[in-house]
């Protein structure tokens, strides 16, 4: 199975872009939804996507050897959903149908209803098990394709994620890469003011895996970063990506209001004005 | 019915590599012959429950056929969210496996008792609910869990249960299997307390009355066929489980019964109190507690018989 998608550098930022400007879009046509965790997570989907970290094929999404991505923090779904529709999985028309009367597009990933979600979640804390379970079955099955798994620090307060951190060590499992979107807030305000859990890298490395941090909005590093995650042999890789929350839109950028509200018409103007 | 469990996950395993035995931390020595029959195919996946089960999903969406195994309230309760949204809802087909379930492990506490287990797990869309009544139909559960597309949770005791079945019955999931006909009361029994009810027939015949007894070892979905012909042909019919009286099998057929015609038939469920154990003992001092004893089951059964109304302990 090849690569599918190997954009160049700039041509992966104006992507990001692009994800960004269908993720404000598809927010305010839901009137819900989570704003600030999908754009903080805009360049790395960019960068799995149409940079030639994930191995994948529009055209055979399900074939064994693709490699896995779970959204774990499953209300960033729409900067999936937007990924997935610029890569040619489905028309990029159908992102308008987000949390629509039957349109497979739930405001959160549901592998039933959309079999091209790696697994359902929204549940959080939940999706790096089974991301274990997909890089386990991998082993066992001699394939050597990778599961990444995109989790939120909020998200990581959740007693099993840290089950999960013991369980993928203890395996050795190097074909796992735990994505952390590190935008520092929460539904109700800072990581820091609710539960801190600092420090962050320290703790993924105490557990064993092996880290790599990044500037989440820096294309190059970002690359890098997953440069660097390929070549880890015997350890899952904990990839900390420093990002902000809303990224690339001024007024929701490190703005916590904007955790899950939907834009106004006005306001989606005024952002896509900035992501023109 | 762990050793019975124990060497027919061996036999699957051996047969079909897409077996995996996920365990938190118990029965290694329990599963030595799985182990050299399929290696790396039984895991220890250590005191995290939460997290086996999410892995245990993950593998079935890799095409692998896993099997999660510990005691009950650590592989049902624990991880119920675990259950609900990985397991049933991606519908995948993981056996979820509880040992020592009901009062097996009276004598630890209540921490390690079951007794709301069927009630969880049955309300979950997409689950099955088997309560193998010996070890016999421990490996034939597990045999047909194997075939079946979707999740299914497999109710287990501890050991050294009597067998009930002198050779193995046809096992269908969903169909109950008639051990002994009778004509005045019908035992409606769910798992472990099979040989108990046995016994309670016997003591039925002794009071001149003729027991059916039906090992209804899936609560869900339930034989729906067998439950219209029990209540149409029995005064009396009787739900018999080592489990709460809400929710479980008796909790089942009564929502079962609302849904139909008026019968003839009087439904008696007969399990556990809506009370946590706080008597240390053995499992036969705990049974004897909750009246699931051959006397306790016909005692209830006469009076409601006798009153029209359920013999509750309000102790």
């Amino acid at each position: 199975m090849t690569v599918q998608h190997e954009l160049p550098l700039a041509a992966l930022v104006d992507k990001a872009r692009v994800l960004r400007r269908h993720v404000v879009e598809m927010i305010t046509a839901a009137k819900s939804g989570h704003p600030g965790g999908s754009l903080s997570a805009a360049d790395l989907l960019a960068a799995l996507y149409f940079g030639g970290v994930l191995r994948h094929d529009p055209a055979r999404p399900h074939d064994p050897d693709r490699d896995r991505f779970i959204m774990s923090k499953g209300h960033a779904v729409p900067v999936l959903y937007a990924a997935l529709a610029e890569a040619g999985y489905f028309p990029v028309e159908q992102l308008a149908t987000l949390r629509k009367l039957n349109s497979p597009l739930q405001g959160h990933p549901s592998k039933v209803d959309f079999p091209i979600m790696e697994a359902s979640t929204g549940s959080l804390g939940m999706g790096l098990s089974v991301g274990i379970g997909m890089a386990m079955a991998g082993k066992l099955n001699a394939k050597d394709y990778k599961v990444y798994v995109m989790l939120g620090d909020g998200e990581s307060e959740e007693g099993q994620v840290w089950e999960a951190a013991m369980s993928a060590a203890a395996r050795k499992l190097d074909n796992l890469v735990m994505i952390l979107d590190f935008n520092k807030f929460q539904l109700d305000g800072s990581i820091a003011d609710i539960l801190d859990w600092t420090p962050v890298p320290e703790k993924w490395a105490a557990f064993g895996w092996h880290v790599i941090e990044v500037d989440g909005h820096d294309m190059a590093d970002i690359l890098r970063g997953f440069a660097e995650a390929r070549t880890v042999t015997g350890k899952p890789v904990a990839f900390i990506a420093h990002t902000i929350k809303g990224a690339g839109v001024s007024f929701i950028a490190g703005n916590n209001d904007w955790h899950g509200r939907a834009p106004s018409a006005d306001e989606c103007a005024k952002a896509l004005a900035e992501l023109a | 019915m762990r050793n019975a469990f124990a060497s027919e996950v061996t036999a699957l395993a051996a047969a079909d590599k897409r077996v995996v035995l996920l365990s938190g931390d118990i029965g290694n020595r329990l599963f030595d012959k799985l182990k050299a029959t399929a290696p790396g195919r039984f895991l220890n996946c250590g005191v995290a429950e939460a997290n086996m089960t999410g892995v245990a999903a993950g593998m079935a969406l890799c095409g692998l056929r896993p099997i999660t195994y510990t005691i009950t309230p650590f592989v049902t309760t624990r991880c119920l969210e675990q259950i609900r949204v990985d397991i049933c809802y991606q519908n995948v087909p993981v056996i979820i496996v509880g040992t020592g379930s009901g009062l097996s492990y009276a004598s630890l506490g209540t921490t390690h008792h079951s007794c709301e287990d069927i009630a969880f797990l049955r309300v979950l869309p997409n689950m099955t609910v088997i309560c193998p009544g010996d070890a016999v139909e421990v490996r034939l559960a597990l045999r047909a869990a194997l075939q079946h597309p979707g999740p299914v949770y497999i109710r287990l005791g501890k050991k050294g249960e009597p067998i009930v079945h002198a050779s193995p019955p046809p096992f269908e999931i969903g169909k109950g299997i008639v051990i002994r006909p009778g004509r005045d009361v019908c035992l409606l029994s769910a798992g472990t307390i099979l040989p108990v009810v046995m016994q309670a027939a016997d003591r039925f015949t002794e009071k001149g009355l003729s027991a059916q007894v039906v090992s209804l070892h899936t609560v869900k979905p339930l034989d729906e066929a067998l439950l219209a012909e029990a209540f149409r042909s029995f005064r009396i019919v009787v739900t018999i489980e080592e489990h709460s009286r809400l929710g479980g099998l008796g909790g089942s057929v009564a929502e079962w019964l609302s849904d139909h015609p008026v019968t003839a038939g009087r439904l008696c469920r007969i399990g556990t109190g809506d009370r946590f154990l706080h008597e240390a003992g053995s499992q036969d001092d705990a049974r004897a507690y909750f009246g699931l004893t051959p006397g306790g089951i016909v005692a209830q059964t006469l009076a409601m018989m006798e009153t029209g109304e359920a013999h509750v302990d309000r102790r």
